[in-house]
C-alpha cells in the first residue's frame, strides 16, 4: 500500500521506497524504513498532505507520498 | 572587535538557533554577506564568564550537510574549509530536545568532521510539557560531548551554556558515530591521499559536492570526479546508505537515554489550532482577513504619526527659510534634499507595521501553513506553495523576498518566482499609492468598519497579486523545466512571536530603507534641483526681463506675478525640457511633464515619487508658504483649462504605471546577481514595462 492512499488518521509502517532520487530526500527528513507514520490532514485543496513522522509534522505530496510504500 | 575563540552556531530550522544567537550576542551583531553569495551572515560577539570574548557566526539552518539550496551550502564550506575566513573553533549543534531523532542526524554529520562540538538542547521545557524525557548526563556520556540543557527563548541554562564554552576542548573529543569507510572505502583512501585529507567524512563529502565546492580548484575537481569513475561512486546510493546507518545509531543511542511517553502522539495544541487555520473554508477566509486587517491597520494605526512627522518637516522647512539668507544654497538645502527627504521619512511608520506583521506571521509558523494550503493553486499557475512567501514577502520589499525564493529547490518555479515577485505591492509603492488615494478618495467610512481609502489600497495590493498570478501562469509555458520539483517540507508547531524579534526586525528594516532609500533620493533630489534651478542658454534671463514689461505686470497682484515667473522658469528649465521631451508619450497616459520628470527619476527607485513631487512643487510653489506634498498636488491646476491636474483618472492611470513598471535599480541587480545572466533582469523590466504602458492608458481612458 502507498502512502497517498493512506486515509486522514490512519497510521502505517515505511517498508520501502519506489524512487531512489526521493528517498533520499525523505530518509534525511527521518521517513524511514521501519518508522511509523500517521496522516494528520489533507490540504484544503486535496493536496498536499501533512503526515507525523518521528515526533513532528512534514508537509508533502502525493505524488511524493505515492513513492513510499508501507507495511500492510 | 578582537575574539579569542570562534563559535559557530549549526542546527535544524525551527529549533531557535536564532533566539540563541541573540541571547548570546544580545544587540552585539552585525549582518553582512558571505564572501562570494549572497546569504545573510549574521556574527556577534559574547563575554564569556573567564573574561574572554567570542565571535559567535549563526551558520543558515539545514537539516543535514547536504546542501538542497545556495543557503544551505555554505554550512559544509565553513565548517570544512579550513582556509576560510569564518573557519570556527568550536560549534554548537542546537538540538530540539522535543525532536531528538531527526535533529541528531546534523549533529552526527558534523561531529564526524571532527571539529569540537558543543550540544545545545534546546526546549527542555517545551519537551518535560509532553513527557519526554532526557537523561542528559547519559547522553553526554555516549556521545563524549559536553552536553547543556537550554531553553533559549526564556533565557535559561545560557550560562551554563557560555561556561562549557569557556571550557571547550581544542581537540575533538567525540568518537565515530557511523563507520564511514565502508561507504566508498576505496574512493576514501584515495580522495584522503591525494587531496593530503585526515578525516574520512571529510573525503567523503569532497565526493559528494565537489562540483559545487567554491574552495576547490577546478583540476581538484576533476580529479574527484575522475576517482569517482574509477571506483563506479553513486552519490544517491551512497547518501542513502549513509543516512539509513545514522539513524540506526541515532537509534541505539536513543533507545536508553530517551524517553518518549507513549500519550505524546495525542492531539496536540498545534493540531488544533491547525484543523481550524487549515480548514477549507475557514482556512482562506482567516488567510484573507489577515491580509485585508493587515492592510487597514498600516493605513489607520500609522496615520497619526504620519501626520506628526509630515508636520515636522514643514516646520523645520518654515524655520529654515527664515533663518537662513536665501539664495541658492539654501534653496538647495530646503527645496531640494529636505523636501525630498521628508516625502520618504513619512513613511516610516508604515514599513514598520508592514515588517512587524510579516516577522509575526513566520514567527508563528503561520506563514508554512499559508505555503501548505496555497501549493497545489501555486502549481496551477506555474509556481510552488514555497512561492507564496517570497510573494508576500514582495509586499515589504521584493529584494530580500527575491533572495528568499533560494528555499525552492526546482530551477523553473524559483525563476517563475523571481519574474513576478517585483509585480506583488512592495512598500516603496506605498507612499504612491498613499499620496494618488489620498488626493482622489474620499476618507469615509462604508459598512461602518471599512474605510473607503483603506479598501482601495487593499484593492490594488489584490490587483498585484492577481496580476502576479497571470504573469506566472504565462511563463508556465514559455520556459522549459529542468529537473522535477519536490515539496517535503517540515511544518514547525505554532510558537508564540518572540516580540523582542518583531521589535528589532522593524528597527533594522527601517533603518535599511531610510538608509539606502535616503541615499539614492538625496542624490535624485540634488540632481533634481539643479536641473529645476537652471536653463539651457539665457531663458530664465529672457523670463525675467519679460516679466520687468509692464503688460505682464499691470493690475496683477504681486504673489500671482511670482507664481507665473516660477512656473514660467520651471517649464524652461532644463527638467522641464526633459518633461517637455517626452511629454508626447506619456500624454495618452494622462500625464504631464511634470509627472513626467516624476517617472523619470521613479526609475531608480519608486518611493522617489514623492520626493520628487515634493520638489518639483516647492522650487514652484511659494517658497514663504511651505505645504505638505499632498496639498500641493491637489492644489495643482492644469494651466490651460484652470482644471485640478490630479484627477481620478490621472491618480489611476499613474498607480497602474507604478503597479506594473519596473522602477527599481535594487530589484534589477538582485535578479542579475540570483540568475547570474542579464537575460532575466531584461526580460523582466521589458515585460513589466509594456505592461505599465497598456495598464496605464487603459485605467486612464475608463476613467476620464
Amino acid at each position: 500500500m502507498k502512502l497517498s492512499q493512506l486515509p486522514v488518521g490512519a497510521k502505517g509502517i515505511v517498508k520501502e521506497f519506489t524512487d531512489l532520487e526521493m528517498s533520499v530526500k525523505l530518509m534525511e527528513m527521518g521517513c524511514l524504513p521501519g518508522e511509523e507514520i500517521r496522516v494528520d490532514r489533507i490540504a484544503p485543496l486535496g493536496d498536499p498532505i501533512a503526515i507525523n513522522v518521528s515526533g513532528y509534522q512534514l508537509s508533502l505530496r502525493k505524488r511524493e507520498a505515492s513513492t513510499i510504500i508501507l507495511h500492510k | 572587535m578582537k575574539a579569542d575563540i570562534r563559535v559557530a552556531l549549526v542546527g535544524n530550522p525551527n529549533t531557535g538557533k536564532s533566539t540563541l544567537f541573540n541571547v548570546l550576542t544580545g544587540l552585539n551583531q552585525k549582518i553582512g554577506n558571505f564572501p562570494g553569495v549572497t546569504v545573510d551572515k549574521k556574527v556577534g560577539y559574547s563575554k564569556l564568564p573567564d573574561g574572554r570574548t567570542a565571535e559567535i557566526v549563526d551558520l543558515p539552518g539545514t537539516y543535514s550537510l547536504y546542501p538542497k539550496s545556495q543557503d544551505e551550502s555554505i554550512v559544509f564550506s565553513v565548517l570544512a574549509d579550513k582556509a576560510n575566513g569564518l573557519n570556527p573553533d568550536l560549534v554548537i549543534v542546537i538540538l530540539d530536545a522535543s525532536n531528538l531523532k531527526r535533529n541528531l542526524l546534523l549533529y552526527s554529520q558534523v561531529a564526524d568532521l571532527k571539529i569540537p562540538v558543543i550540544v545545545a538542547l534546546n526546549m527542555m521545557d517545551l519537551a518535560k510539557k509532553t513527557g519526554i524525557e532526557i537523561n542528559v548526563d547519559l547522553l553526554a556520556k555516549n556521545l563524549s560531548v559536553p552536553v547543556v540543557p537550554i531553553a533559549a527563548r526564556k533565557q535559561l541554562g545560557i550560562d551554563d551554556l557560555k561556561q562549557a564554552i569557556a571550557n571547550a576542548n581544542k581537540v575533538a573529543m567525540q568518537g565515530d558515530s557511523i563507520d564511514v569507510k565502508s561507504i566508498a572505502p576505496q574512493l576514501i583512501e584515495s580522495i584522503s591521499r591525494e587531496m593530503n585529507v585526515d578525516n574520512a567524512y571529510y573525503a567523503l563529502q569532497l565526493a559528494h559536492q565537489h562540483e559545487t565546492l567554491k574552495f576547490l580548484s577546478t583540476e581538484q575537481s576533476d580529479r574527484i570526479e575522475e576517482l569517482e569513475k574509477e571506483h563506479a561512486f553513486h552519490s544517491q546510493k551512497a547518501q542513502g546508505s549513509e543516512t539509513i546507518a545514522r539513524y540506526s545509531y541515532i537509534n541505539e543511542l536513543l533507545y536508553d537515554t530517551v524517553k518518549i511517553p507513549a500519550t505524546a502522539h495525542d492531539e496536540t495544541l498545534s493540531n488544533k489550532i491547525d484543523k481550524i487555520l487549515t480548514h477549507k473554508v475557514f482556512g482562506f477566509i482567516i488567510f484573507f482577513a489577515i491580509l485585508l486587517f493587515m492592510f487597514q491597520a498600516i493605513f489607520t494605526w500609522a496615520s497619526y504619526p504620519m501626520s506628526l512627522i509630515a508636520d515636522s518637516f514643514v516646520w523645520i522647512q518654515n524655520e529654515l527659510h527664515r533663518i537662513l539668507p536665501a539664495g541658492p544654497a539654501t534653496s538647495l538645502l530646503v527645496d531640494g534634499v529636505i523636501a525630498g527627504l521628508s516625502g520618504v521619512m513619512v513613511f516610516i511608520p508604515q514599513i514598520a507595521i508592514l515588517f512587524a506583521f510579516i516577522s509575526i506571521l513566520e514567527d508563528t509558523g503561520y506563514m508554512s501553513r499559508v505555503t501548505f494550503m496555497m501549493d497545489k493553486l501555486m502549481r496551477k499557475v506555474g509556481l510552488n506553495g514555497k512561492s507564496v512567501v517570497p510573494l508576500i514577502g514582495g509586499f515589504a520589499c521584493a529584494v530580500p523576498s527575491i533572495m528568499s525564493t533560494r528555499t525552492i529547490e526546482n530551477w523553473k518555479d524559483r525563476m517563475i518566482t523571481i519574474m513576478v515577485t517585483p509585480l506583488v505591492t512592495c512598500s516603496a509603492r506605498l507612499p504612491v499609492y498613499t499620496l494618488l488615494i489620498a488626493l482622489v478618495v474620499p476618507n469615509k467610512n462604508v459598512w461602518w468598519v471599512f474605510n473607503l481609502q483603506g479598501l482601495a489600497l487593499t484593492g490594488m495590493y489584490v490587483f498585484s497579486l492577481i496580476s502576479a498570478v497571470l504573469v506566472a501562469w504565462v511563463f508556465k509555458f514559455i520556459l522549459k523545466a529542468r529537473e522535477r520539483g519536490y515539496f517535503i517540507m517540515e511544518l514547525p508547531v505554532y510558537r508564540m512571536p518572540r516580540w523582542k524579534n518583531v521589535a528589532f526586525s522593524m528597527y533594522e528594516r527601517s533603518k535599511s530603507f531610510v538608509l539606502q532609500a535616503g541615499k539614492v533620493i538625496i542624490a535624485v533630489s540634488i540632481i533634481l534641483w539643479v536641473l529645476a534651478s537652471y536653463a539651457p542658454g539665457d531663458r530664465f534671463a529672457r523670463i525675467e526681463a519679460k516679466y520687468k514689461q509692464p503688460q505682464y505686470t499691470q493690475g496683477i497682484p504681486q504673489d500671482q506675478i511670482d507664481r507665473n515667473i516660477a512656473t514660467e522658469k520651471l517649464e524652461n528649465s532644463y527638467a522641464g525640457v526633459l518633461g517637455h521631451t517626452i511629454e508626447p508619450v506619456i500624454r495618452p497616459l494622462g500625464f504631464d511633464w511634470k509627472i513626467g520628470i516624476a517617472l523619470i527619476t521613479s526609475f531608480a527607485a519608486r518611493e522617489v515619487f514623492v520626493g520628487t513631487m515634493a520638489t518639483i512643487y516647492s522650487v514652484n510653489g511659494d517658497a514663504d508658504n511651505t505645504q505638505s506634498v499632498q496639498q500641493k498636488m491637489h492644489d495643482a491646476k492644469n494651466p490651460q483649462t484652470g482644471q485640478p491636474v490630479f484627477t481620478a483618472a490621472v491618480a489611476f492611470s499613474l498607480m497602474m504605471f507604478y503597479a506594473f513598471a519596473m522602477q527599481c535599480a535594487s530589484t534589477v541587480a538582485v535578479v542579475y546577481r540570483e540568475t547570474k545572466n542579464w537575460r532575466w533582469p531584461a526580460t523582466q523590466f521589458a515585460y513589466m514595462t509594456v505592461l505599465a504602458y497598456a495598464a496605464s492608458f487603459i485605467a486612464y481612458h475608463l476613467l476620464r
